[in-house]
């Protein structure tokens, strides 16, 4: 009676607001159906057909890929090097973290608009880049409005703010290494990066694959900062998974559409998931869990 | 030479490498390397926001004329506008806005999600595991799954256009993270402290109310900061379920005075500043919560 009680506020919530929803979106998918009407316009699988055919939306997962792909070349190692380099006491160590978190806590939107501004044709950025002497490279459509470019320079953005985020988990990740185990390694001849690829690196293994499956759900996800800064563009070339399902199915009154598409990215989360609890997940969470009961 | 057994400080002089491996361990000569680094990095993440403040306080031609530079003259307009200005309404209630579902939607998490996970960590019945999973579920996958589904019901329960439509599903995908951290926190209270309350009378709410919660109290705060900066910064759900101007939220409000006032940059930068005031003097006060609060979720599953 008691577990009743206890657990049925937060069950009903989150049935009712979270996964009745993501239900209703594979329902909703299989209509032809601007959100209004009834719904009795039953088309199947033609949605997803559609969506797989488009050129927006396959290009819209290709960015997202694309945005996995660099940040897991890019940002998680560049995380791990700063991680690195503050895992020592030294002075300062406190003021580098706090700055380095910051942007975290700044919305997507105001991170998105302060962007927007510093990239704008003559801006901080461009006169930033004329005084070192590089003012030919500034692109001629400007920095968010280069076809090319524009997904780069939502990289380098996305980096800006969410680096802390990861810098900060792996660095718990390294405080819980003790510091004895390398320093063996060390008197026993290792160098340097031998002591770090062969010591430190294998058991940051947990923390890392931790920050890797966040870092990639983040960009799989990406609509906020995009929404704010391109629409996703200019000519769709800035276009995620999340944009294009906005566009159709609140913009473009087509729910049934929009839907198909949010299942789709619903997929890739899946198939995310399950092959990472597959490989990785399962040996950490209960690492973990005994560790915190221990 | 029996140098295996000696400490390696003792003989430092002996050999080479010993004195490299010493210097490695002092992890001196590295020091100005790491400072270098560092402070380029700070500075790439202070440039933009300090951009921001100061462009505030100058005039448009200077914006873009001379950005790389303190402003000259001062000019103050831009903020005082932003404050106290004609349309200096739309700023204070885009912040109450933010503020009355950050209330209700934190206020909802942390009481709900307490509740949970307390009949996950203390109680034992069949599928309590299978009934956790679904929960975590929640985590893994985007919430930008449900939001059209979401639109709709919202807009069929009369509550589009209400601060309400949009602080129920923000507490609901809170949810997950909140039971996962606080489930541990609640078991490792002993099982004897519960007995003892039990035979002194208590009932369960009454433990749960008077003596787990206020043991729990750190992990109840983390949960809460955690819950805070979500909902704060929150963008689609707003976006999607408010409709009029005085429904927004301060994020929606940066955005959509960066597109009405496009031609005033320095207006924008003025209440873009304003607007990130709240969240930076948060994080001020609450940096060890936060950071503590994610490590434990992530790092310990």
């Amino acid at each position: 009676m008691t577990i009743i009680l206890f657990l049925l506020p937060a069950l009903g919530l989150y049935l009712l607001f979270v996964l009745f929803p993501v239900i209703q979106a594979a329902h909703y998918s299989l209509f032809s159906w601007n959100g209004l009407q009834p719904l009795t316009d039953f088309v199947g699988i033609d949605n997803y057909t559609r969506a797989l055919n488009s050129d927006v939306f396959t290009g819209a997962v290709l960015h997202n890929v694309f945005l996995i792909v660099l940040s897991l070349a890019i940002q998680i190692p560049f995380s791990l090097f700063l991680a690195v380099l503050l895992n020592r006491r030294f002075r300062g160590r406190a003021v580098f973290r706090l700055v380095f978190f910051l942007p975290y806590v700044l919305s997507e939107a105001i991170t998105g608009v302060i962007f927007l501004l510093i990239l704008q044709p003559g801006a901080l950025l461009d006169t930033g880049v004329t005084a070192i002497g590089l003012g030919g490279s500034i692109p001629a459509d400007g920095w968010l409005g280069d076809m090319n470019l524009v997904l780069i320079t939502m990289f380098v953005i996305i980096s800006w703010k969410y680096f802390g985020f990861h810098m900060i988990l792996l660095l718990a990740g390294l405080q819980g290494i003790p510091r004895e185990i390398e320093e063996a390694a060390l008197i026993d001849g290792a160098g340097r990066w031998q002591a770090f690829r062969h010591i430190t690196l294998p058991l940051l293994g947990p923390t890392l694959r931790v920050s890797v499956f966040l870092s990639m759900i983040g960009a799989l996800q990406l609509f906020d900062l995009v929404w704010v800064m391109t629409g996703g563009g200019p000519v769709n070339a800035s276009d995620t998974m999340a944009t294009t399902m906005f566009k159709a199915g609140l913009k473009g009154q087509e729910m049934g559409y929009g839907s198909a598409l949010a299942v789709i990215l619903f997929m890739f989360a899946l198939v995310l998931a399950l092959a990472y609890q597959r490989l990785v997940l399962r040996r950490d969470i209960e690492g973990a869990t005994t560790a915190f009961s221990g | 030479m029996t140098t295996t057994t000696v400490p390696v400080r003792a003989d430092t002089k002996s050999s080479p490498k010993k004195r490299r491996t010493a210097r490695l361990l002092r992890g001196r000569g590295f020091d100005v390397a790491r400072y270098g680094v560092l402070t380029i990095v700070a500075a790439a993440i202070l440039a933009p926001i300090a951009y921001a403040v100061l462009g505030g306080f100058m005039t448009n031609g200077q914006l873009v004329g001379n950005p790389v530079s303190l402003p000259s003259p001062w000019i103050f307009t831009n903020y005082t506008d932003v404050l106290f200005g004609e349309n200096a309404g739309l700023f204070w209630r885009e912040l109450l806005n933010s503020l009355i579902i950050a209330a209700v939607a934190v206020t909802m998490t942390v009481a709900l999600a307490s509740l949970a996970a307390f009949v996950f960590a203390r109680m034992v019945f069949r599928g309590r595991e299978a009934m956790s999973m679904l929960f975590t579920l929640g985590l893994l996958f985007p919430s930008a799954v449900a939001i059209l589904p979401l639109y709709i019901l919202v807009r069929e329960v009369g509550l589009q256009g209400n601060l309400l439509g949009v602080a129920l599903p923000q507490a609901a995908f809170g949810l997950p993270l909140t039971i996962i951290i606080l489930r541990p926190f609640f078991k490792s209270i002993p099982v004897e402290l519960e007995d003892a309350a039990k035979i002194d009378g208590c009932t369960t709410f009454g433990f749960f109310w008077r003596i787990l919660l206020p043991l729990a109290r750190p992990a109840l705060a983390t949960v809460t900061v955690l819950s805070i900066v979500g909902t704060w910064n929150a963008f689609m759900l707003p976006l999607i379920l408010l409709n009029g101007q005085d429904q927004w939220t301060l994020p929606l409000g940066v955005m959509n005075f960066s597109t009405q006032y496009s031609s005033d940059a320095a207006r924008i930068l003025a209440f873009t500043v304003m607007a990130m005031i709240p969240a930076v003097l948060f994080y001020a006060v609450a940096e060890r919560q936060i950071v503590s609060g994610l490590t434990s979720g992530s790092v310990k599953g």
